[in-house]
């Protein structure tokens, strides 16, 4: 075992931390939350600047023009992007870590031409179409209806949940093309948005932002040259992305997590109380300690995996433990801040000079934490069955 | 950067668990919690394998390895639920004769320890005793204590002193005064892994097996999740505890402080956690003295506060978070 980073890994680091710190004062000012428009520009912009610098892909293979990075560099470059405060891979995550890597590991080579290179350099934003109304953690269970006429799926039936619908190009759409079987039934369709026959509807969160929507599909006619994989094959492509989205997909919300932690310290010891700081509290800054204490545990845990994913070729079964404890974690973090910041918390915005507002606004969002990319229970399923092997129920 | 075993680190693992389902597989570790006293042949058997002389160098006779090795040894022991002072016997190779070969058992307590409580005392040669100054060694025998007649755990008996303790001579400083909290704390939190991951593999063997509502209990989720989470904890553990082994072979890698702080709070909540599910998933049986799960509760309970507690690893990393 050896923690070192070797003389390699240092000078990634070091390269990538003076480009950040070129790059990050160009950037035009954030944009409004709700501003999807401004937000695909901002996020795509900052896309094609990692490209031209050289590190769009970084988890992506050199010959589909990714940066072929190791596992120990891919942590590297989301540590120090997180820790310099660079934009989130927003709108482009489901391009760059979905259907990117599905379409290399079973597109077409046409597929793989038209799309890679764009979604690369920020020209091309994709969504999800996989969840339903009856069909979330059942996700098997679809109905979106595909029939095929000529060279063409007719597609009718309905989408939900589905992040970044406003704006994207494409959807990686999941269609019931058998309705005779479940699991077998299934196909994956690269979709325009812009086909006739698709509707979109916002819906609003509890954060009250439009994250994600509702998509109608009323005889929207996709050419049977967007299938990837076999017709009634898409579960098995659908795992592939999966297994993509689950292999170092969480690696940035421990960052971020890491990163709030300290905030969190650093908000405690501001906020005064009657005659002292929220951090003189000793039951407080115990907790904020522990969470500490977890949170390191979890990075030497995920170090482990891209160790053993390193070595082995497949990420250790933990990418479900990271999922349920990162989660959890986040929201014990957030619900700790609620009560440092006291009757503060009644204000999303920030008060008093102090970072507060994010805060609030955490604990609200990350309710979704436990639910998005399969909730706790679903986790705990996958744990209890398909690693310590107990009988399905 | 490679954070997995090395073959020779698969092989040690290996090695130690197979001695331990050997020589002490749980029918032994019953006789002992019967018996009370500390198996001295045992004793020099784990000598032997060099479960003592581990990290000393090969010239003074040891076996040459360092911590990430001793964590890994340890987690075998805990696992097996190895009873005795594993942890200041091995602190005390090098620093009291003896104590690497098995000859000498040495037991340990902080000077200021208001419980005033020795593990293992009846069984000892040697006390050492850390404080502020430096570390102080004393005849196990010099020591007025009385039995307590009822420990937490049957494996770790413990003896209240009854006079202060004598100052006793001095074999090293306070910066290996320092050293040895840190080193204790990480092969407490070894230990502790062994315990939560043992208590995680007799719970779920027990659900695949036990039938209720024609069904076995593993396939409700309520059972189903209890194991997935103790699961969880194991791992996140260790990764605490492997690091903090790593961190303390090569300090350049990070703050020894906080990875064996985060170690030992993981190692413990996830043994604690693990010992109290496995008691539940057990059902009535899981209240018995007959099923093994109340020996991990116990010895997770019984090794929680050794080296600083939960609370003091949480204390501990919240300074390291305001001095940042
Ligand atoms: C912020 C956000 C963004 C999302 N983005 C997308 C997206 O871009 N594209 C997309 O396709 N989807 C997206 N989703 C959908 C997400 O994948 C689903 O919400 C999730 O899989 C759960 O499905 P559901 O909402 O239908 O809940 P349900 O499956 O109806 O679950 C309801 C409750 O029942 C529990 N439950 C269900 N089945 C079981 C079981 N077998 N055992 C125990 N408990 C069970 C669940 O844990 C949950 O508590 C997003 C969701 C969120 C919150």
């Amino acid at each position: 075992m050896d923690l070192r980073y070797t003389e390699a890994e240092q000078q990634f680091r070091k390269e990538l931390r003076e480009w950040l710190a070129e790059a990050l004062p160009t950037l035009p000012p954030k944009p409004a939350p709700d501003d999807w428009p401004a937000r695909r520009a901002y996020d795509t912009g900052w896309q094609r600047m990692l490209h031209d610098a050289g590190y769009a892909g970084i988890n992506w293979p050199k010959e589909y023009g990714g940066r072929g990075a190791t596992l120990t560099e891919q942590l590297i470059y989301l540590e120090e992007t997180t820790l310099a405060g660079a934009p989130y891979i927003g709108v482009n995550f489901v391009g760059l870590l979905h259907c990117g890597p599905t379409i290399m590991a079973e597109g077409t080579d046409e597929q793989k031409r038209e799309h890679l290179p764009r979604i690369l350099r920020g020209e091309e934003v994709w969504c999800q179409g996989f969840s339903e109304p009856g069909a979330g953690s059942d996700l098997a269970s679809l109905s979106c209806r595909a029939v095929r006429d000529g060279d063409e799926y007719v597609i009718t039936g309905q989408k939900i949940w589905t992040s970044f619908a406003q704006v994207a190009d494409y959807c990686e759409l999941l269609v019931r093309t058998d309705p005779g079987s479940k699991h077998r039934g299934i196909t994956w369709l690269i979709c325009p948005m812009d086909t006739p026959g698709i509707e979109i509807r916002e819906i609003r969160t509890i954060v009250g932002s439009s994250e994600f929507s509702e998509v109608f599909f009323d005889g929207a006619r996709v050419p049977v040259a967007n299938r990837v994989g076999e017709e009634n094959d898409g579960w098995r492509v659908a795992m592939v992305t999966f297994s993509f989205e689950r292999g170092t997909g969480f690696i940035s919300d421990l960052v971020e997590t890491n990163r709030m932690i300290s905030e969190l310290a650093a908000l405690a010891r501001k906020v005064t109380r009657r005659s002292a700081t929220a951090w003189d509290d000793v039951a407080i800054r115990r907790e904020i300690g522990h969470l500490q204490a977890e949170m390191d545990a979890l990075w030497a845990m995920t170090k482990r995996n891209l160790a053993q994913a390193e070595r082995h070729g497949i990420p250790g079964p933990a990418s479900s433990v990271v999922k349920v404890y990162y989660s959890e974690l986040f929201q014990r973090l957030t619900d700790l801040a609620m009560r440092v910041l006291d009757r503060a918390s009644l204000s999303r915005d920030d008060l008093g000079g102090l970072p507060s507002g994010v805060f609030v606004e955490e604990r609200l969002r990350s309710t979704s934490f436990t639910i998005a990319a399969g909730t706790s229970q679903i986790q705990r399923n996958i744990i209890a069955e398909r690693i310590l092997g107990l009988p399905k129920g | 950067m490679d954070f997995e075993l090395s073959d020779d680190q698969m092989a040690l693992q290996e090695g130690v668990r197979n001695f331990c389902e050997g020589r002490v597989p749980m029918q032994v570790i019953r006789v002992l919690a019967d018996g009370g006293a500390l198996d001295r042949d045992l004793w020099r058997e784990l000598a032997d394998m060099g479960v003592f002389s581990l990290r000393l160098p090969e010239a003074d006779g040891g076996v040459g390895l360092g911590w990430a090795d001793a964590v890994l040894v340890f987690e075998e022991l805990g696992r097996a639920l190895v009873p005795g002072p594993l942890v200041w016997t091995h602190l005390a190779a090098g620093l009291v004769p003896g104590a690497a070969s098995g000859e000498t058992v040495v037991g340990g307590i902080e000077r200021d320890d208001p419980s005033r409580l020795v593990e293992h005392l009846g069984s000892l040669d040697v006390v050492l005793i850390v404080d502020a100054e430096g570390v102080w060694q004393v005849d196990a025998g010099a020591l007025a204590s009385r039995e307590i007649a009822h420990p937490l755990d049957p494996l770790t008996p413990v003896r209240e002193l009854t006079e202060p303790l004598p100052q006793g001579d001095r074999l090293a400083g306070p910066d290996t005064a320092a050293q040895l909290r840190e080193q204790g704390a990480a092969l407490v939190a070894g230990l502790l892994l062994g315990v939560a991951e043992a208590a995680t593999d007799l719970a779920v063997t027990y659900a695949r097996e036990r039938v209720q509502f024609d069904k076995p209990i593993g396939a409700f989720q309520a059972v189903k999740h209890l194991l997935a989470d103790m699961f969880t904890r194991v791992e996140v553990a260790r990764g605490a505890v492997y690091a903090a082994g790593v961190t303390l072979d090569d300090p350049a890698v990070g703050s020894v402080e906080r990875a064996v702080a985060a170690a030992k709070l993981t190692a413990a909540e996830a043994a604690i956690g693990n010992g109290k599910s496995c008691i539940q998933v057990h059902g009535g049986m899981g209240y018995t003295w007959e099923v093994d799960a109340h020996l991990y509760f116990k010895r997770a309970y019984a090794l929680e506060p050794a080296f600083g507690g939960i609370d003091a690893c949480a204390d501990t990393m919240a300074d390291l978070l305001a001095s940042t």
